[in-house]
């Protein structure tokens, strides 16, 4: 017979105890018995409260051997909007931002965005091919590649439609449908640099094709300098092997830049002298302006910064005093200010920002808020350190038009009603 | 240092990066990866350029891509590239400009080779890459003729897809230019308080998906 642990065997006479309390005996008795023990009854939830969880053992270690969060926390999941795509293989799903307390997106509820569904790799047979205007063409293994020197930097990605069903009127009144096409994570990989200079470059080199190892082979030009800059080749995502829904066993991460670039599940880089115009760089990923001309290659991540608490997911609960909270991010560094309103945009005070604040990546900002129970209109407004000053939407609809779909880095406007509940709005 | 290595060295300085590559600069090739044999790099290759690199051996007829397109393509696409109820249209006329912009191979493609790139690489959606060359080239054909940008007897080929004319080929401005809005930061008296109003609102349409409870699949009316 296995030894009893000594825990357990220490506690079994009082939960005895208990188990006689509630079984046989009457009320009164009852009652004296808690008293007299000192605790008060599991369903008083005033202090000092010893309820169920307190009064028994939880389950062991082994129970949960990978785990996960607790299930009262269920309503924190990856949504989606059924009518925006013709399918779920070829879909985005949105990021609960509503939930998201830091900079950090736990990878479990990451955005995700499939051209043909997510596929299985089996890391064995995968394979990295580089080729093209090199000197010597590799292809290498899982293996190879996480021999490589290695790099771990924090750095959000968007998908540039990211408030894309916005730019004519608020269309979806919450916060993970209008922002959550966005996360942010500790990537590890291999720099680009450091492949390349295994392969050598020949000259003339100027563009790269990143391929997907995916249905839809998903493909994009990126010119050489940006990934001789900071791109990284990344097969761990906050500190565990990539989830299969962000490219599982190696993807690029091409900092600051437009979520298409980076080529989840890699199979492929090929390097050339001019960019390849695919569709997803054509058809895809455009702007159309509103003279019918359309912008391509347009591919950082201008600053951009959402109120996060409250939102339409998350309402005031009355007067009294409350933190706004808010993310903060630009594709071009760090973010150097945040400024927030509560009276649609005529005066603004600087938010607090919280480190660590680290260029390309979510920045959490805060601050108080005294509210009175009027109604209010917040925005937030975020500056980066290249001086770029987050636009109104206004602003933008002048310049580009309302069919440009990508890129609305636009200030959000929450209304706040006198009962606390919170809505998407546009301001004249 | 090796030969190759000086001339990866050359290349990435060239590149303009910096000298410190870490290890991997300082202590000689690290040798890890192997060299692709001919027949792995011509068949992982798939990636076309508007000039025509890229594109295989190999043809097809509009006339041959007329069935195929029928059987493998038109239930989503439609018969005439319409496009099945979400699915994408890929074909006809239409404005770029509007607020509904119409964006078709004819009215928005730069380039035909994207599309036979983009079929061989993509297409069909629930089976790609069970084209061989000839069927690509023959679907490419159809559905340039369905948006009118070539002739009934057109054959495509490495040699004629670069050459077809796209309406929209000058369409793109492919220099970002932005930053195009002004970059100030007023904070105090921005604007009028009497200016400061709702116009419109997300309240009231039903076009938000429940955001407690389990996912919403459910299509607005
Ligand atoms: C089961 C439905 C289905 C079938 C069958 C299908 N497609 Fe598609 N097609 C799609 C979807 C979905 C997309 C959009 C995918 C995306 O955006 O990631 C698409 C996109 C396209 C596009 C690009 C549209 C654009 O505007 O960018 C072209 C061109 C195309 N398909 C051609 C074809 C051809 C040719 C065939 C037959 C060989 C075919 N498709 C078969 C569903 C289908």
């Amino acid at each position: 017979m296995a030894e009893q642990p000594k825990e357990q065997l220490r506690t079994a006479p009082s939960s005895d105890r208990r188990r006689l309390l509630r079984t046989g005996m009457g009320a009164g008795v009852a009652a004296f018995a808690v008293a007299a023990s000192g605790r008060a009854r599991a369903d008083d939830p005033s202090p000092p409260a010893d309820p169920d969880w307190s009064q028994s053992l939880g389950p062991g270690i082994g129970d949960r051997v990978y785990g996960n969060p607790s299930h009262f926390e269920k309503d924190v999941i990856r949504r989606n909007v059924p009518w925006l795509t013709a399918n779920a293989e070829s879909s985005i799903s949105f990021t609960p931002l509503q939930y998201q307390q830091g900079i950090i997106t736990p990878s479990s509820v990451f955005f995700e965005r499939y051209h043909a569904g997510r596929p299985t790799v089996d890391p064995a047979q995968h394979r990295l091919m580089v080729h093209g205007m090199v000197d010597r063409p590799l292809l290498f293994t899982m293996d190879d590649i996480k021999r490589f020197p290695s790099e771990s930097r924090i750095h959000f990605i968007e998908c540039p439609a990211n408030g894309g069903m916005e730019w004519r009127a608020p269309q979806l009144n919450s916060l993970q449908y209008t922002h959550g096409m966005i996360g942010c994570a500790e990537w590890t990989g291999v720099k680009l640099s450091t492949i390349f200079a295994q392969t050598g470059l020949k000259p003339g080199a100027k563009w790269v094709l990143a391929e997907g190892a995916d249905g839809a082979h998903m493909a994009r030009s990126i010119p050489l300098d940006k990934m001789l800059d900071d791109v990284l080749l990344v097969y761990a995502q906050n500190g565990e092997a990539l989830r299969p829904e962000q490219g599982y066993p190696v993807r690029l991460v091409v900092p600051g830049w437009q979520g298409n670039v980076n080529i989840k599940w890699i199979r492929r880089l090929q390097i050339g002298d001019e960019p390849w115009y695919t569709r997803e760089e054509t058809s895809k990923y455009t702007e159309l302006m509103a003279d019918g001309k359309a912008r391509g290659f347009t591919w950082p991540i201008y600053a951009k910064s959402v109120i996060t608490f409250p939102c339409p997911e998350m309402p005031a609960k009355g007067p009294g005093i409350y933190e706004i909270r808010g993310l903060a991010w630009s594709g071009l560094g760090k973010v150097k200010q945040v400024d927030v309103s509560l009276d649609g945009g005529i005066n603004w005070t600087t938010a607090r920002l919280h480190g660590p604040i680290l260029p390309k990546a979510l920045t959490k900002f805060t601050m108080e808020w005294r509210w009175d129970g009027s109604p209010a209109l917040l925005q937030s407004r975020a500056m980066d350190e290249t001086g770029f000053v987050q636009p109104t939407l206004t602003e933008l609809r002048a310049v580009r038009g309302t069919n440009a779909i990508y890129n609305n880095n636009s200030i959000q406007t929450w209304q706040v009603k006198p009962d606390g509940s919170v809505f998407n709005v546009q301001l004249a | 240092m090796s030969s190759w290595r000086k001339l990866a060295v050359a290349a990435i300085a060239a590149a303009c990066i910096p000298a410190a590559l870490g290890f991997a600069a300082d202590k000689g090739p690290l040798r890890l990866g192997t060299t692709p044999t001919a027949a792995q790099v011509e068949g992982w290759a798939i990636a076309v350029r508007p000039d025509g690199q890229g594109l295989p051996a190999g043809s097809g007829s509009v006339k041959d891509g007329d069935e195929l397109y029928a059987n493998v393509c038109a239930s989503c696409h439609g018969t005439f590239g319409e496009g099945v109820g979400r699915y994408p249209r890929i074909a006809g006329e239409g404005k770029l400009t509007g607020d509904r912009p119409e964006q078709t191979v004819q009215t928005y493609w730069p380039y035909a080779t994207t599309l036979f790139d983009y079929i061989n690489r993509a297409m069909p959606f629930p089976s790609p890459h069970v084209l061989p060359p000839d069927q690509v080239y023959a679907v490419t054909a159809y559905v340039l003729n369905l948006n009118s940008l070539v002739d009934d007897d057109f054959v495509a080929d490495r040699n004629t897809l670069p050459k077809v004319k796209m309406p929209n080929r000058e369409g793109f401005n492919w220099i970002d230019p932005r930053p195009d809005t002004h970059d100030a930061a007023c904070m105090s008296n921005c604007r009028p308080a009497a200016d400061v109003k709702v116009s419109q609102t997300a309240e009231g349409k039903t076009l938000t998906p429940r955001t407690t409870g389990p996912l919403d699949t459910a299509m607005p009316q």
